[in-house]
C-alpha cells in the first residue's frame, strides 16, 4: 500500500510573529520552524497504517516549500517515513493554496498512491484548502477533520470518524481517498536516535517545477494576500468606578454603547 | 544559545527536548514531590535511543559520542535533574566502562538490556572512609577459584538499589594504594548482595541513593573489567566522561534557573514596575546567561575533544566546575529574583536550587576538580617552558 504525507514547514507554535515592515509577511529572525503540527498526526497516522498493513506498504512524505524545509522532511524520515519527495522552487515563493495542491497534485501524480494524509490546516495562515482541492484535481474523495480512522479488511475501504457539533460523523469511503487529519486522531511519535541515524540514508527527491513538467509557473494563483496587518492593540482597560452600583452599570452601558459601539 | 550544530543534532537536541518538556515534566513533579524513582521514563529513554547513545550498534545502542549525550543531557537535566543524573551515570558510566573494559562475553550480556533501558547501571566507588581519597577504599575482592569474594560496603550509590548492573571497585591488593584496585560488574542477585541505608538527600529525591553492602558476596571472574590492578585507570578514565555529564547537568539546571527568573521577574511586579524593569535585574540577567552560555562552551569543548580520542581529564574537570558552580549560583540568583515565593515548592526554582547543591559535591568535589586541572597545568608548564 503506498501511503502519502503531505507536509508543511511552518512557524513553532511558541514563536513570537510579527510583520515586517513592508507588510508582505513575517519577520523570520529568530523564527523557529517546525512541521505543522496537524501534518504530523498525519505522518503518524500514515505510519500506523504502514504497520498493520505488512512491510509491502510506504510512507511517503511530499512537501512543498523552501530548501530549508529539507530538516523537518528529515524529522519525519527519523519518525519513520521511508522517503520523500521535496518540490523546491524560487518561484514558489510563498504559493497560494491553489497553486500548492497543483504542484502536489503533480508531484502526487508521479508517485502514485492509495491514500493520502494530511493537516486539516496549516498552523501559520489557516487557509485548510490544499486537500480540497487536490482532492478535486485527483478526483478522489475527502474526508475531513478525522478523529479516527480505519482501514477495511478488504483494503478497498476505510471508515473514518469526524467531530461534528454536538458528536461523531461516521464516514465510510472508497480508496483512494485524502483524509485531513484533526488533534486527537493519534499521539505522533519522537524522531528517536536510531531513527535519526537510519534518516540520514533515506532518500529525498529533490524536484524543481520543470522537473514536473510545469513550463513555467504551475497555474496562476486565484488568492494574493494584499497585505499582513498585524492585530489591533489591545487599548488597555477602563475601570468604572461610582458610588452606587446602578450608576456604575449605566456608565458601562453608556460606554459600550458610545464609545465601544458594541451595543 | 547560537552554536553550530548539524542536521542530525539539531533533531537529537529537539526529540530530547520534546519528551523532556511533554512526557517527563508532567511525571518529574510528582516524582520530586513524593521522592519516586519515575521507573517508566527510563524504559520511554530506551525506546528513543537515549539509554545507549554511545553504545555501538551491534549491542543495541546507537553508536553517537558524547557531545550527543550532552545535548540530551541539557535538556532532560533542564525538567528534571534527578532523571537527568540516572541517564547520565547510566551513559557515560556503566555503558561506557563496559564497552570499554568488558570481555566480549560481558558487553554482549549487559549491553543490549542496558541500551534498550530495561537494565539500569550504576558505578560505586564511594565508601564511607574514602571519598575524595578514592584510593583509601578497602572493599576488598579475594579470588577463590573462578571467583572473587567480595566484603566491606559502598555508600552514596546512585540508582543503586535499582540497577541492574554495577561497576564496583574493589581492592585484590591490599598492599599497593592505587594498584591494587580491580573493577567489576556486579550483578544485584548475587549471593552477599543486599541494599543497606538509603538516603533521604536535600535534592535529587527522584532518584535514589544507597548503601550496598557486600558479605562474602560472589562475583564471576568473568565479570573482572580489564586486568587485575586496572580499577584506578577505568575509574578515573570513567569519570571523564561521567564529569562531562555533570557538567551538562549543571548547565540543564542553570539554564532552566535562569529561564525561570527571567519569566517570573517579567511577571512580577512591585512599585508599579516590573521587576525585570530595574537594573538590579538586569545585571542578574546579564551575567546568569553569559555564565550559563560560557559553561556550555567548556562542556561541548570537553565532550569534543573526547569524542576525538583525545586526553581531556583537565577540560573534563573545568567544564564540571565551572558548570556546577555557575548551576549553584544562577539557581541562587534566579531564587532571589523570585523573592519570598522562590521558597515555597509553588515555584519550580525551589527544586532547582535544592538539586543544583549536588552538582559541586559528586563525581568529584570542587576542591577535587581544582587539583586535577591545576596538577595538568602545572605538569603543562613544567613539560614546554624551559628551566
Amino acid at each position: 500500500m503506498k501511503i502519502l504525507a503531505l507536509l508543511k514547514r511552518v512557524p513553532d507554535t511558541e514563536a513570537k510573529i510579527l510583520i515586517n515592515q513592508e507588510g508582505t509577511g513575517i519577520k523570520d529572525e529568530g523564527i523557529k520552524y517546525i512541521i505543522n503540527t496537524y501534518d504530523e498526526y498525519a505522518v503518524e497516522e500514515g505510519l500506523r497504517l504502514k504497520e498493520k498493513t505488512g512491510a509491502a506498504s510506504t510512507v511517503t512524505v511530499v512537501c512543498v516549500g523552501p530548501e530549508e524545509a529539507t530538516e523537518l522532511i528529515r524529522t519525519a524520515l527519523a519518525m519513520g517515513a521511508d522517503d520523500a519527495v521535496h518540490v523546491c522552487d524560487k518561484a514558489l515563493e510563498r504559493p497560494d493554496p491553489f497553486v500548492t495542491a497543483a504542484v502536489m497534485a503533480k508531484a502526487i501524480k508521479v508517485e502514485g498512491f492509495d491514500i493520502i494524509f494530511c493537516g486539516k490546516q496549516a498552523i501559520d495562515d489557516d487557509m485548510g484548502q490544499v486537500q480540497s482541492i487536490l482532492a478535486e484535481m485527483l478526483d478522489i474523495p475527502q474526508v475531513n477533520v478525522a478523529t479516527a480512522f480505519e482501514l477495511a479488511a478488504d483494503a478497498k475501504r476505510a471508515t473514518v470518524r469526524r467531530r461534528v457539533e454536538g458528536g461523531d460523523e461516521k464516514v465510510e469511503t472508497s480508496l483512494p481517498v485524502i483524509v485531513s487529519c484533526e488533534k486527537g486522531l493519534n499521539d505522533p511519535r519522537y524522531a528517536s536516535l536510531p531513527g535519526i541515524m537510519k534518516a540520514k540514508k533515506k532518500e529525498i527527491r529533490k524536484k524543481t517545477l520543470a522537473d514536473l513538467g510545469f513550463s513555467q509557473t504551475p497555474g496562476e494563483a486565484r488568492s494574493t494576500i494584499l497585505r499582513w496587518l498585524p492585530p489591533p492593540k489591545s487599548s488597555g482597560c477602563t475601570m468604572v468606578k461610582a458610588e452606587e452600583t446602578r450608576d456604575a452599570v449605566k456608565e458601562l452601558v453608556r460606554l459600550l454603547r458610545e464609545e465601544a459601539k458594541v451595543v | 544559545m547560537k552554536y553550530p550544530l548539524t542536521e542530525d543534532e539539531r533533531m537529537i537536541q529537539k526529540t530530547a527536548r520534546d519528551f523532556a518538556r511533554r512526557e517527563l515534566a508532567p511525571v518529574a513533579i510528582e516524582a520530586n514531590e513524593k521522592g519516586i524513582f519515575p521507573e517508566g521514563i527510563f524504559r520511554k529513554l530506551g525506546e528513543l535511543g537515549f539509554m545507549g547513545v554511545m553504545v555501538p550498534e551491534e549491542y543495541g545502542g546507537v553508536n553517537l559520542g558524547t557531545f550527543c549525550l550532552v545535548l540530551a543531557l541539557e535538556e532532560i537535566n533542564a525538567v528534571c535533574a534527578s532523571t537527568g543524573v540516572t541517564m547520565s551515570v547510566h551513559n557515560s558510566l556503566t555503558n561506557w566502562c563496559i564497552l570499554k573494559y568488558g570481555s566480549e562475553k560481558i558487553r554482549t550480556r549487559f549491553l543490549p538490556s542496558l541500551a534498550s533501558g530495561e537494565m539500569l547501571g550504576a558505578y560505586a566507588i564511594t565508601e564511607s572512609e574514602a571519598g575524595s581519597d578514592v584510593s583509601a577504599m578497602r572493599l576488598s575482592a579475594v579470588r577463590k577459584g573462578n571467583e572473587y569474594i567480595l566484603n566491606g560496603a559502598k555508600i552514596f550509590i546512585s540508582t543503586g538499589d535499582k540497577a541492574g548492573a554495577i561497576i564496583v571497585f574493589a581492592r585484590t591488593d591490599l598492599g599497593d594504594r592505587t594498584k591494587g584496585i580491580s573493577a567489576f560488574v556486579v550483578e544485584p542477585g548475587s549471593p552477599g548482595f543486599s541494599i543497606g541505608k538509603i538516603e533521604k538527600k536535600m535534592g535529587l529525591r527522584a532518584s535514589t541513593t544507597v548503601e550496598i553492602v557486600f558479605e562474602d558476596c560472589r562475583v564471576s571472574a568473568d565479570n573482572l573489567l580489564g586486568t587485575e590492578g586496572m580499577g584506578m585507570t577505568i575509574a578515573l578514565a570513567g569519570l571523564d566522561g561521567g564529569r562531562i555529564g555533570i557538567a551538562a547537568q549543571g548547565v540543564g539546571i542553570a539554564q532552566a534557573a535562569l529561564d525561570e527568573g527571567v519569566r517570573f521577574s517579567r511577571e512580577r511586579k512591585q512599585f508599579n514596575t516590573r521587576i525585570i524593569d530595574f537594573q538590579s535585574t538586569r545585571w542578574k540577567i546579564a551575567d546568569m546567561a553569559t555564565a550559563v552560555e560560557a559553561a556550555r562552551l567548556l562542556t561541548y569543548r570537553a565532550a569534543k575533544l573526547r569524542d576525538a580520542g583525545e586526553p581531556c581529564s583537565k577540560e573534563a574537570a573545568m567544564a564540571k566546575l565551572f558548570a556546577s558552580c555557575t548551576a549553584n549560583k544562577v539557581v541562587y540568583d534566579a531564587l532571589q529574583m523570585h523573592g519570598g515565593v522562590g521558597y515555597t515548592e509553588e515555584f519550580l526554582i525551589e527544586r532547582l536550587f535544592r538539586d543544583a547543591r549536588v552538582t559541586e559535591l559528586y563525581e568529584g568535589t570542587s576542591e577535587i576538580q581544582r587539583l586535577v586541572i591545576s596538577k595538568a597545568v602545572i605538569d603543562e608548564f613544567e613539560r614546554t617552558v624551559p628551566d
